[in-house]
This record gives C-alpha cells, structure tokens and sequence, in this order.
C-alpha cells in the first residue's frame, strides 16, 4: 500500500513521563485520518515529533516511502508537512496575502513575491474551492475563513499532508460543515489529512481511518465505518463513558436572577449586547448557545460585575443593579453569585501561583480565610485540600503550582472553589473547554447537583450537546440579540443551529444544514 | 526531584549565581584588558570589603540602602509595577526623615524622636510614589515615565529647598544644621563595646536592624495578608484580580506608597544614622541599584538581602580597589555594577533554556 505517513516505534520521554509509548502509525495517502484521545494522551507530542518539534528518542519516520531525522519544522515543511494549529497563528492587520508568505517572502523586495503568491493561491483557491478575499485584513474575517487563511498558508508552502488541531473548536456548524466540504475537496486531490479532535462526532463523520491514543500509546487503529462513537470513547478512557446525563425534574422556584434591557456597547462602538431580557428561577438551568463572540463573554462580564452596566439592569436576590447602581465582582460575591469564567487561564487562576492560593481567588477577604488583614495560609491549604476531595482534583497537592495542573484538573478546582461556596446563581463559561472526557462527566453531574439544590445556573458553552444535555431552557445569542429561547425538551441541534446563525449568515442557513446533513 | 523542585532552584539559586559569575567573567576581562591582575584585583577588593573592621562597616552600611531600595522596587513588581523612582522617593523620604526632626525639635526622647523621623521618612517617600501610582492607575500615565520625571523633580526641589529655605544659616553649603543628637541612630561603633566586641569607626548605624526588620515584614505582608495577596494577584495576573474583585486602581496606588515609604528609609541609614543632617545628594545611586538587587533577589526579600551585600560588597571594595591601584579609577564599581546589572537584569533569562533542558526536562506535555 502506498503510505503518506509511517510512524514505527516512536518512543519519547520526557523525564518520568512516557509520552509516547513505542507508538506505530501508517496513513494512507489521500485520506483523512482521525487521533482521537484524552488529554495528555500523547497526541500532541507525536504530532510535534512528526513536525520537527521534538525529536523521538527512538523509532523512524516515513514521509512518503522516505526516512527523515526532522531536526526542526522547516525540514518537515520541506518533506510536505503542513499543520494548521488549534490558534491561528495570523496576523490580525496583514491582509491574507501578506499573511500566507510570512516566512516566504521571497526576496527583499515584497512586491515580486506578493504578484507570484497571489497567482499561485489564486490557483489553489479554484482547485480546493477555498474561497478568501486575499486582500481583507485578517481581523476582518471570520473565525472560519480565518481557518481557511490557515490551510492555504500550509498548501502554499507545498503541504501534501495536512495535520490540524482541533479545527472545530472555534467553528460554527455550518463553517464546521464548510471545513469538511474543504476536507472533501483536498481529499480528492490527492492531500492526506490528520484531524485530531476531542469531537467523537467529527471523527465519525468525516474520517475513513482513526487511531485512538491512551496514555501515550496506540490502543486501537480502526476503520471508521467499522465502529461507533461509544466503542471510540470506550478506547479513549479504558471504560465506558456514558453521554446520556440522567436529569431529573426539578420544580423551579423563585426566581433568583433578573435581567431586564441590558445593552452594552464595547469601546469600539460597537454594540454587544442588545436588549437582553431574561429570567433564571431556583432550580434551573439556562443554556446560552451561541458561536463563540455574539456576546457570551460580554454577558457573563456584565452579570458578574466585572464590566459596568451601560443600559438595563440586573436583579438578583430583589437587589437591583444598573447604571446607577454598579456591580463589582466582590459585590456580586457577597449577593451570592459564583462565576467560572470562560477563559480559566486569563481570569479565573494565577497560574504562577500555588494551588491552595488560587483555591482562595475571589474569596480572600472572607471571614473564614482571613482575620482582619491577616490571611490564615493553614486555613486556605486546608480548604484548598478539602475542595480538592470533593472534586477528585489530581494530583491533590495543594503546593503545586496551579499552571502544573492539567486543563481537567485546572477546571474541576476553579469550579470546586466557585460551587462549594454555596453560592445561589452560578455563572458558568465553558465548562468543559479543553477538558478531557472523564471529567466532563463529572463537572456535568456537579452542575446538574448544583441544579437540583435549588440554584440558579446560566451556563454558556459553545457545545451544543453540552447546552442541551443540561438545560432546563435554552437561549440563543446572535450578534448580541436573543434569536430564541425555548425549553430544552423542545430544542435540537438543527433548531439551535438555525437561530445560532440567524443574523450573521449571508447565506441560507437551512440549505448549509442540509449539505451537512448529506455529508455526514 | 520533582521538577516544580527543581525548576525553583535553576530560578531561584543557580540563575543568578551564574549571571554574576558571568558579569565577574567579564569584569576579569576587563581587568586583563587594562594590565591589572584580576585575581590581585579580587583580593584586594574582598579585602577592601570586609578585610578589616571598617570595612566590613561601610559594606554593610551600603548593604543597608540597597536593602531598602531593593524591597521598595520588589514590593511594585509584585503589583506589576515597575518603580523606577526609588532616587527620588529615597531623596524626599530623607527630606520627610530631616522635616520630622526640626518640627518636633528639640526636647522628645530619642524613643520617640527616632520613630517619629523613621515615619516621617516613609510618609514622604510613599506620599512622593503615590502621584504616579495615582496618575497610572486613574490617568494611565506610564509609571515608568512618571516615576522617573519624579526623580528630577525630587532632585531639583531638593536644590530649592536646600539652597533658598532650609540651608544653615550663614553657610555657603547647601544642607542644613545639624540635627540635635536625641535624633542620632546609634552607631554600631559605640554600641558593639557594649557587647565587649571591637569596631572600628564607620557610617554602620543601627538602621541595619530596620532593613532586616522591613524584609521579615515585606515578607509577611505579601504572603500572609489580604493586602499582600491582593498585590500579588494584581502583578502576576491582572484580570484575575478583577475577576477576584479586587479593586486594582487602589492596589496599584498602595503598592506605589509602600514602595515609596520603603525607599524612603534610605533617608534614615544616610541621614538620621551617619550625616544627621540633611544634605544633597545623599541618595544617588542607591534607587538605581534597587531595581538591580530586586531582579537579582527575585523579588523574594531573602534573595534581595543576599543581592544587597553583593551591591554592598562592589561599593565599598570597589572603593577600595580605586585607592590601592593607580591604573583603577573610582568609576571601576560603576562599570562592575553596570556588568552585575547588565547580566543579572537585561540579561537575566540568558542561560535559562540550557539550564531547564540540562536539568529539568519538560515532561508533559498536553494533548
């Protein structure tokens, strides 16, 4: 058989750790290969072996029949690698031209190289249907054709094989059904792909082969037509997962969050949120579905204080807060209200710090934690010890420095510490961003507990499996405008999908799905 | 060893150990370059510092301020602040230290003279670094900019004072009189008898005890209180601490004050413990070297005293290194200080990727 890429033996350590564990991989040219596993599974690390990244301490490469020592990532570049990272690496004000020869500039003159790369992409873009205006400016672009801008970056550069990252994470449905049309087109014209994702979905529909990495070894090269979502996640954790989160009824009660005409318009003038009215009573949860940036991050920034109110209000606990009447974080803290914020890393821990101090975050002037000025270390390590059990954080050092966690565990102690300090409306972003999926199980059973104690959750994810496995109801953001609200029970993806795209797509949503549907 | 271990002690010990061994390198060097042998050169300059009593006296002296500016400048970072006008908060603070004296002149006990000057000195020197904390924090000003515009104001104000309102009467010098004797620090000359030990006379006052005292409190504040906590959430990650709901305009002109206050105690060493009076340009220096005694120290009040003696050391034996070689002028500790500087700040990460891949390896890495 005639193979694009063989992997025998790889090995690498580093330190104790076994990262990848004599891993063997063969794919076949011109097709779409799928490497599914959990975090820390050594999925990166052998795809930054087969970019040059790192070198394998043992074992060979094969790039199309020949043997390669990659030394860095132009030699792979070279052999006809191409990678299409989980974030852009783009220039947000060049123009998609100027972007797609960084690094190939040609000469040090621009203009010569700029005529000769705008031919050839003009080529490619008719022979791979990738569809960009060469002269916007990045930042003018979607997260979407961002992606694009990506992989004719990697096909210019004279990329026979594509590896991609978790191309999904940022897309829409529908980009994520242009992205696979793309895969299609690069397919048939004979370019190899490796797609890694968490998405089980994704693999099913859109790879003929998958492998699937557990702790740094391959457990299982599969057909994809030949197995199944479960069978993958079974390979990936060792055990059966369950995806149905068993919900019970709860009664609503009271209702604990208000908000009424909420208007927000960021520096730039450009509105955010517009007339945002919404209820969440005790005991439920709404759902916030949206493509990433129609106003999630500017909600959940508004309710938790953190940005002021510009127009509207905010009731919570018969407390009301407006322009008048500002919020602040430690204001919202004392009213009852937890936060988990989307991005953990920027505002939600100090990584530099330990973990028993960002156990603490937010709750530092407490009473119980601190005795007038005086913080009681002792008392935080302990509490940081107990939030750790109850969460099953791992390993359940309170010493560790908080960056040295992985993204699971970095997420199970920012929730541990938001949700045990039983607050009565929770905000949570993302929950499950990055998280591997043993622990989305578990950080899905705490936010239905928190559910079923009575509080008021308003989770926002991008996931929509994710919004309408929890969700009591559901809301739909769109360019900052509720497109929709329903109950749970009501909704589906394709419903969801529709409003999620109501204002921002040029084209007929309906007819995206469908071709969507068709692919998969 | 666990790497989190071992990656503390390549940040923390060997990191720093190596820069200076590097600046030593190329001060040898430099040596060489000018005909004088550097190992001669070393010997005289460690005898220089602490070969005999006096020495030793004016090494730690020196160690004294650079403790003090070196806190100051620590105390800023941890609030991602970045202080460069530890001259000038040193220069007013010994205006406030000097201003406390003459108010409450002449008849309070030294007990209460001392700490009164001791507050005066932080008052100014925090009041002095709380304009540009404020205009950073509410008006967006660069505090790098600020604080250093600061330091040629507390410069020329000081010229004023000390020319038009506060000089000796009668004299041509421009400093005042002399401060009445229950506001002298003690000298540790005069005390050490007490104690049946031997010194030589040198500048060496009790404020040596304020700088170790101030660097358990530094301590103390930034890791075991509310405040502390807060600063350092604010340095190290901005928008966590608005998550936090901590207030970061307030924290960053706090921490400005008490680096202000902390830089002001150089008055107290220079004035009120050797010159008791105030005279001009007793700071120079000393604010500058902070921000390297800082980043060499890490920031960590222990590193700083370890990185103060260092500065110590070069200041006194570099003094003396001038006065036994004729080819070596006194601006040799300029240039060694420049070199200590250069490597241990500008170049502070230099060996750092070859230390971590030699000893700590990265092992995980995540998918």
């Amino acid at each position: 058989m005639n193979f694009a890429i063989e992997l025998q033996d790889i090995d690498k350590r580093f330190g104790a750790v076994h990262a990848n564990d004599h891993v063997n991989l063969q794919v076949e040219t011109g097709s779409i290969h799928g490497i599914v596993g959990e975090n820390g599974a050594g999925k990166s690390t052998l795809m930054s072996i087969l970019y040059g990244f790192y070198q394998a301490d043992s074992g060979s490469i094969k790039i199309f029949g020949n043997e390669y020592q990659f030394t860095d990532s132009h030699e792979a570049i070279a052999a006809g690698i191409g990678m299409v990272h989980q974030h852009f690496m783009l220039v947000d004000n060049f123009t998609v031209l100027e972007n797609v020869i960084l690094g190939a500039e040609g000469g040090q003159l621009l203009a010569e190289g700029l005529q000769a790369a705008r031919q050839s992409l003009k080529e490619l873009e008719e022979k791979y249907g990738l569809d960009v205006d060469l002269d916007a400016t990045v930042d003018s672009l979607s997260v979407g054709l961002q992606q694009r801008v990506e992989i004719l970056k990697a096909l210019y550069k004279g990329a026979k094989i594509l590896i991609l990252d978790e191309p999904t994470g940022v897309l829409t449905p529908q980009e994520t059904d242009e992205l696979f049309k793309i895969f299609a087109a690069l397919k048939a014209q004979g370019v190899t792909i490796i797609l890694i994702t968490h998405k089980l979905r994704e693999i099913m529909a859109v790879t003929d082969t998958v492998s699937v990495m557990r702790r740094g070894a391959m457990v299982a090269h599969l057909e994809t037509p030949m197995t199944s979502e479960s069978q993958l996640a079974e390979h990936m954790v060792g055990r059966k997962v369950l995806f149905n989160v068993n919900k019970e009824q709860v009664e609503a009660g009271d209702v604990l969050l208000s908000v009424k005409h909420l208007n927000w318009t960021d520096s730039q003038g450009v509105p955010r949120l517009k007339r945002i009215n919404f209820d969440i009573r005790a005991g439920e949860v709404l759902g916030v579905a949206g493509v990433s940036g129609n106003g999630q991050s500017e909600l959940l920034e508004v309710l938790s204080g953190i940005t002021p109110i510009q127009e509207g209000s905010i009731q919570i606990k018969g407390q009301t807060f407006s322009p008048k009447e500002q919020a602040n974080p430690a204001k919202m803290r004392t009213m009852g209200m937890a936060h988990v914020p989307e991005d953990r890393h920027k505002q939600g821990m100090v990584m530099e710090f330990r973990a028993a101090e960002t156990a603490i975050l937010g709750y530092h002037t407490d009473d119980e934690l601190s005795n007038g000025p005086w913080l009681k270390p002792a008392l935080g390590r302990e509490r940081c010890a107990d939030l750790m059990q109850a969460f099953d954080v791992r390993p359940d050092d309170v010493e560790l420095k908080s960056a040295n966690f992985s993204g699971g565990n970095q997420q199970k102690l920012i929730l541990a510490r938001e949700m045990e300090h039983n607050p009565d409306v929770l905000l949570i972003g993302q929950p499950t961003r990055g998280v591997d999926v043993g622990a989305i199980e578990f950080i899905h059973q705490k936010i239905l507990a928190m559910r079923d104690a009575g509080k008021a959750v308003l989770l926002v994810s991008v996931e929509l499996e994710e919004i309408l496995s929890l969700s009591d109801r559901i809301m739909v953001l769109c360019d900052g405008e509720i497109t929709g609200q329903m109950d749970a029970a009501k909704a589906d993806e394709r419903t969801l999908g529709m409003l999620m795209a109501n204002a921002q797509q040029a084209h007929d949503p309906l007819q995206s799905i469908a071709s969507g549907e068709g692919q998969s | 060893m666990k790497r989190d271990t071992r990656l503390a002690w390549i940040n923390g010990l060997l990191l720093p150990l190596l820069n200076v061994l590097t600046a030593f390198a190329a001060t040898a060097v430099l040596f060489l370059l000018i005909g004088v042998n550097p190992l001669e050169a070393a010997e005289t300059l460690l005898y220089g510092a602490f070969g005999y009593s006096e020495g030793i006296g004016y090494t730690f002296y020196y160690t004294t301020n650079f403790i003090f500016t070196g806190l100051a400048v620590a105390v800023a970072f941890h609030a991602g602040l970045f202080n460069i006008g530890g001259e000038g908060q040193a220069y007013i603070g010994g205006l406030g230290a000097g201003l406390a004296v003459f108010m409450l002149f002449p008849e309070l006990s030294p007990w209460l003279m001392i700490p009164a000057s001791v507050l005066g000195a932080m008052l100014f020197g925090g009041a002095w670094a709380s304009v540009p904390g404020y205009l950073q924090a509410y008006r967006g000003s660069h505090i790098v900019i600020t604080t250093i515009m600061f330091n040629f104001l507390a410069a020329t104000l000081m010229v004023y004072l000390l020319v038009k309102v506060l000089r000796e009467p009668g004299q041509m010098t421009p400093q005042t009189v002399l401060f009445p004797d229950n506001a002298w620090l003690p000298f540790v000359h005069d005390i050490l008898p007490a104690f049946g030990l031997e010194m030589e006379r040198s500048p060496l006052n009790l404020s040596i005890l304020l700088a170790v005292f101030m660097c358990f409190l530094v301590w103390f504040f930034l890791w075991h209180t509310r405040l502390g906590y807060a600063i350092r959430v604010t340095g190290l990650n901005p928008h966590a601490a608005v998550y936090g709901g901590i207030n970061q305009k307030k924290i960053i002109v706090v921490a400005m004050c008490i680096s202000g206050a902390l830089a002001g105690l150089v008055g107290i060493n220079e004035l009120i413990g050797y010159h008791h009076r105030i005279i001009m340009n007793f700071h120079l220096g000393y604010g500058f070297g902070g921000i390297a005694v800082a980043l060499m120290g890490r920031n960590h009040p222990f590193g700083i005293v370890i990185a103060a003696l260092l500065f110590g050391t070069l200041y006194q034996g570099g003094a003396e290194l001038a006065f036994e070689w004729s080819n070596i002028s006194r601006d040799i500790v300029v240039v060694m200080q420049g070199l200590v500087i250069l490597f241990c700040g500008a170049l502070e990460y230099m060996y750092k990727p070859t230390l971590i891949r030699w000893l700590a390896p990265v092992q995980e890495v995540r998918s």
